[in-house]
């Protein structure tokens, strides 16, 4: 505990330390630093520039080595990917399957987080967990065997309920180590003022947790938009999603490469406009549970 | 543990409800987890259960359709497949081995670079965390585009420094590493963003004690940092390589169904996927994919083994 609390107070001197020791520092390794980060920005950002600009372009001046920066955009590519190809009705269905899956995911899993954290039940942790580490394709010939026979496929239950088996872990496990760090003391002295344990978790535990759900909630919200595997066997042509739209894109002869990086464009941005705002919560939502010892 | 509803009217309801309360307080614990776990048991145990089962018959064609009892002969089949499944297994476990190797060296790097607080922190974090949430399928359009051989930027960028264009994609040698790259690309920030949050809850005490004692950076970074971050290291191995093993959205995306026409980068999951879909032979994929969920648990365990060993 002591040893922690100093981890924790030194990280918030970090700034302080960091100038005093500045001195120490060659000249050397600062203009190494700064051209090793520049060209890590570089590698990173630089391919999802090119996706924007190509989709930007006519077809004719993709091919044309000459135009790769200079040519005349035109957001023809998006017209015809949100018109023509009724892409508003996938964004909608991606949206839809993400938010209600994300929301039922959240109502099952933060109860469970809870009572796993509270009540250190590791093995029913693992049964929750497994379902990260079990490979998909195994579970999604029998699923569309029931879901068949129940003439579920195709519609969007089944494809919220094979989504909701991607968020629910990932919840529990970011909630599980929320709850670990919250100290129990806080309810403890609430059941001492007269809340039964239920109401001590609904009224005391609850509230000081919507940090902890919005980085569980927004993650399962990406990871639900991103899924490709599920919705590609489950989704109907009414419940096609964006990833699975992309690809039937290009199953058709000659690949239309402004309109293929419009359609990516327009995946890609939602999702990267929600990290953006959310840029803390996700942090902590990826790295959660990764520096327990 | 006394019981005290804010609303204390008498009477027979109250009392049911106190009773209930009482009741569902004291059975809190699975009343909280049941649900969750029923959840995932039932979209788990089952499939699993049932998986193992068509590994054991010669169902194809239609899971409807009347399938006989074979006993191990899928497994047979499957281990003896020099063809399709062994070169997958190779490619499985390549694409992981290498693309791991990768992220966790560029991610410790990058990670060290960003430890120490500068300016324009926040922009760098910005660029770090894009294609960690980017859509694999968009992302793996975006690279075909790129690796094109005719109109890619990659073979134009490579003639600027007069290296004659390359396959990339569509090569039978240069497929397999060039998804590889696309993986590093994608999940690089995520291992960054991990041993990051290491890093940061690391004491100082002990590399001010080093540098006290007068050793170099790199002294201080392989054998007070290194040391000091293995547990977390093992953690972005396990959760990076649970996924890595499992690829398929970038491969399938594209080089479509059974990896390619050579099956350049056919993996476990790609082919057991192509079995189960593509041709529809269950029995054969059900083997394929206990095999594949065998690799994968005793990886997982390995790391454990080796996590315990190193926090101790």
């Amino acid at each position: 505990m002591t040893l922690m609390t100093e981890s924790q107070t030194s990280a918030g001197q970090r700034r302080g330390t960091a100038r005093r020791r500045k001195p120490l520092r060659s000249s050397g390794y600062k203009v190494f630093r700064v051209i090793a980060l520049v060209a890590v920005v570089l590698f990173l950002i630089a391919p999802l520039f090119w996706m924007l600009l190509a989709s930007f372009k006519t077809n004719v001046d993709i091919y044309d080595a000459g135009k790769s920066f200079l040519f005349t955009p035109t957001a023809e590519n998006y017209a015809n990917v949100l018109q023509r190809n009724n892409y508003f009705v996938f964004i909608f269905n991606s949206f839809w399957v993400a938010f209600v899956s994300t929301a039922l995911s959240l109502v099952l899993g933060v109860p469970a987080a809870y009572a796993m954290s509270r009540f250190t039940m590791h093995r029913s942790a693992l049964v929750v967990l497994m379902a990260r580490v079990i490979p998909g394709v195994s579970l999604l010939v029998p699923w569309y065997y029931v879901f068949s026979n129940l003439k579920m496929v195709g519609g969007f239950e089944v494809l919220i309920l094979s989504h909701m088996f991607v968020a629910l872990p990932l919840i529990v496990y970011i909630m599980m180590s929320y709850f670990d760090s919250l100290p129990v003391e806080l309810e403890e002295s609430a059941q001492v003022d007269g809340l039964t344990p239920i109401g001590a978790f609904r009224h005391i535990t609850l509230p000081l947790s919507v940090a902890g759900m919005a980085t569980a909630g927004i993650l399962a919200f990406i990871f639900s938009w991103n899924n490709f595997m599920f919705a590609l066997v489950l989704s109907g042509s009414k419940t096609k999603t964006l990833p699975v739209a992309i690809f039937d894109f290009v199953s058709y002869a000659s690949i239309d490469w402004g309109g293929l990086m419009a359609a990516a464009t327009v995946v890609t941005i939602p999702i990267m406009i929600i990290a953006l705002f959310t840029q803390k919560y996700i942090v902590s939502g990826l790295t959660a549970g990764a520096t327990k010892g | 543990m006394s019981v005290l509803t804010p609303a204390r009217t008498s009477g027979q309801s109250a009392r049911s409800r106190d009773n209930f309360s009482a009741w569902a307080n004291r059975h809190r614990k699975w009343l909280f987890a049941a649900p969750a776990m029923i959840f995932v048991g039932l979209l788990i145990v089952f499939p699993l259960a049932w998986t193992l089962y068509l590994s054991l018959t010669d169902s194809q064609g239609s899971v409807r359709a009347a399938s006989d009892f074979v006993g191990f002969e899928n497994y047979l089949t499957v281990l003896t497949d020099t063809e399709r499944f062994w070169p997958a297994v190779g490619r499985t476990v390549s694409f992981t081995l290498v693309a791991l190797v990768c992220e966790v060296v560029l991610g410790m790097c990058i990670a060290l670079l960003l430890w120490r607080p500068f300016r324009g922190e926040k922009w760098v974090r910005v660029a770090i965390l894009l294609p960690l949430v980017a859509t694999p399928v968009a992302v793996g359009m975006m690279w075909r585009l790129i690796f094109d051989p005719n109109i890619g930027f990659a073979n134009q960028l490579l003639g600027l420094v007069g290296i004659p264009p390359q396959p990339w994609l569509s090569g039978q040698d240069s497929a397999l590493p060039t998804t590889i790259f696309m993986d590093v690309w994608q999940w690089t920030p995520m291992v960054v963003l991990i041993l990051l949050a290491g890093l940061t809850s690391l004491s100082e005490e002990p590399d001010e004690a080093a540098r006290m004692d007068g050793a170099n950076a790199f002294q201080r970074f392989f054998f007070v940092t290194l040391p000091l971050m293995m547990p977390t290291v093992i953690v972005a191995i396990l959760l990076r390589g649970i996924d890595a093993l499992k690829t398929f959205d970038i491969l399938y995306a594209t080089k479509g169904k059974g990896g390619g026409s050579f099956h350049e980068v056919e993996t476990l999951n790609v082919y057991a996927y192509g079995l189960s879909f593509d041709y529809n032979q269950y029995g054969l994929s059900s083997a394929v994919l206990i095999l594949f969920f065998m690799i994968i648990i005793g990886s997982m365990w390995l790391l454990t083994m080796r996590k315990k060993a190193v926090s101790k």
